[in-house]
């Protein structure tokens, strides 16, 4: 199996949300982050006063699959979450050596 | 205001006007909303999050002591009659407010509409209290909260009630016989004939408030990492919702100034109006050509300021002279809150900028737009009281601010520690945080009367324990 963890910008969540559904993904975990890249940050103004805003919001999506579904999934993410401009995103695949539905207590793919 | 002086010439007793008293009693309660909650939202948004319950306190806390000390000995030192040298009045004449209950002997109706002293009493008590929260803003972040406690009670009295007294009560910055004003340009039928001009609190609250936050920025010091670390406003709706309190509230403050419910109070209304839209506009519109954006701390931030230039000026101009009062207070309280930055004070949440700079330019606009008696009618006399009278209260504030505030740092100390400082004060002087995002780090409850004496190092052996 295999963890796919996606930072994309805030707004494309729904339609990220959609492709990987529309895909078959069953399930996902999503939180709120912030980070930077080479984009940086950007600049905000307060009574005349300029702050540099380092950590731009962004949202962290994480979905485990099987090995022969990861580069698609990848794919579907990168496809959908793509406007073209800086600060897109990134999106990277760990192995996963088990996982575990807490429910049932059963391992492995089924447990997706 | 200062008409109101006159009742103690009254010979038939003034009958009560049930109008009247309505609106006063709805004033009263209108100024108590623009600093409970609307300046402690206004002001608590301004602030870093790590800071907001701090923030809010310091209008809060006083608010409570206020309230006592103003009937103890406030009202007695700011309106009672019997006057010490123009600068303040005998702490003990109304000392409880005794004397004017419901059928008491005395003063129980204002002769001036025909309110009952008491209101007049409450109505007075908001203003003493917003004057005093006003001037937190120049402290966010940094100082002890029973300091800050004791200031308020010092400055209150030492420095508030004076200068109500001076200004309202009949002292040396009034229309009296006795006042500058009078001695400059003479007197007409017992009175100045060029009376100074502050309707509702141009240099009482404002002048009055910026100055000393000014003095407090210098003497108790920067907050650490001022200038270099980003401290912006942690909550902007905030920011605007408690513009929005302090402006609904401030129609208590400015037509609730005339002391009855007439046309007086409605040209206060439309002034306090039209003033600040100006403000508002004058302000975004400097942003606009400086920084390319119109804010929304802009917005707000230009409301305040409209309404702190117009507050001296509501019941004396036209409404066209208040758009020239706010649009230029606007522009100007937006030109001046990047001062602190190249000065290096940390007036953190711009008290000078806004009310200073505001309340000293809606005092001096009156010299100007002042219907019949200002620059614009031919009449150079009423810029001159004007300037006295704010420069005035300026030197007043700033010494009485300074002894106050060297004294305290002397004995109690303003400052907290370093490593509170960087924590956040909300932890360290109230064992609070402003948001729980939910149950991490939550710890665990311990009962009253088993706790132990410091919240924050029991928060550590909590974390501790969980992990």
């Amino acid at each position: 199996m295999k963890l796919v963890t996606a930072i994309i910008k805030p707004f494309k969540l729904d339609e990220v949300k959609e492709a990987l559904e529309a895909y078959g993904i069953a399930g996902m975990t999503v939180s709120e982050s912030s980070g930077y890249g080479r984009q940086r940050g950007h600049s905000e103004v307060y009574r005349g006063a300029e702050y540099t805003v380092d950590f731009v919001p962004k949202v962290r999506i994480e979905v485990i699959v099987e090995d022969m579904d990861a580069a698609a999934v990848v794919d579907v993410i990168v496809k959908t979450a793509q406007t073209g401009r800086i600060g897109d995103g990134k999106v990277w695949v760990m192995p996963v050596e088990d996982v575990v539905r807490v429910r049932t207590g059963e391992h492995g793919p089924t447990a997706l | 205001m200062s008409s109101l002086l006159a009742f103690a010439a009254a010979e038939p007793p003034p009958t009560l006007d049930s109008g009247n008293t309505a609106w006063m009693l709805t004033s009263a309660a209108l100024v108590l909303f623009m600093t409970i909650p609307g300046l402690a939202l206004f002001y608590g948004g301004l602030n870093r999050s790590k800071g907001v319950l701090n923030m809010m306190m310091m209008s809060f806390g006083p608010f409570g002591l206020i309230g006592v000390i103003y009937v103890l000995w406030g009202y007695s030192m700011s309106f009672g009659s019997k006057d010490i040298g123009g600068i303040i009045a005998s702490p003990l004449e109304f000392w409880g407010l005794k004397g004017m209950l419901p059928g008491e002997p005395g003063a129980t109706v204002l002769q001036d509409g025909g309110i009952p002293t008491l209101i007049f009493v409450g109505f007075q008590f908001t203003f003493a209290a917003i004057t005093v929260a006003l001037i937190s803003g120049a402290l966010s972040d940094r100082v002890k909260f029973s300091t800050w406690m004791v200031f308020s009670a010092l400055w209150v009295t030492l420095a508030y009630f004076p200068l109500a007294h001076m200004v309202w009560g009949g002292g040396l910055l009034s229309g009296s016989a006795d006042g500058i004003a009078a001695k400059l340009f003479g007197l007409t039928d017992g009175a100045a004939t060029i009376a100074p001009i502050d309707f509702a609190g141009g240099t009482v609250v404002h002048i009055n408030a910026g100055m000393a936050g000014l003095v407090l920025a210098l003497i108790v010091g920067r907050r650490k990492g001022f200038g270099k670390v980003p401290m912006r406003p942690h909550n902007v709706t905030l920011v605007m919702l408690g513009s929005g309190i302090l402006w609904f509230g401030w129609y208590g403050f400015n037509a609730g100034s005339a002391l009855a419910a007439n046309d007086s109070a409605a040209l206060a209304w439309v002034n306090t109006t039209v003033a600040t839209c100006a403000a508002m506009l004058g302000w975004l519109v400097v942003e606009k050509l400086r920084e390319g954006h119109a804010t929304s701390v802009g917005a707000a931030s230009g409301i305040v300021a409209g309404l702190v230039a117009i507050t001296p000026a509501c019941g004396n101009v036209t409404p066209l002279g208040a758009i020239g009062v706010g649009v230029i207070a606007g522009a100007a309280a937006a030109m001046a809150v990047g001062l602190k930055y190249r000065l290096g004070f940390d007036d953190s949440l711009d008290v000078v900028g806004v009310h200073l700079v505001a309340g000293f330019w809606g005092t001096i606009s009156l010299g100007i737009f002042a219907r019949g008696t200002g620059l614009a009618y031919g009449d150079w006399r009423q810029l001159v009281v004007q300037l006295i009278i704010a420069l005035v209260a300026l030197v007043f504030t700033a010494v009485v601010t300074t002894v106050i505030a060297l004294a305290l740092k002397a004995t109690m100390g303003w400052r907290i520690s370093e490593d509170d400082e960087v924590a956040g004060i909300d932890q360290a002087e109230h064992a609070e945080s402003a948001y729980d995002f939910g149950g991490r780090g939550a710890g665990r409850v311990s009962p009253l009367g088993q706790h132990e004496p410091d919240a924050r190092h029991h928060h550590e052996i909590d974390s501790e324990v969980h992990a």
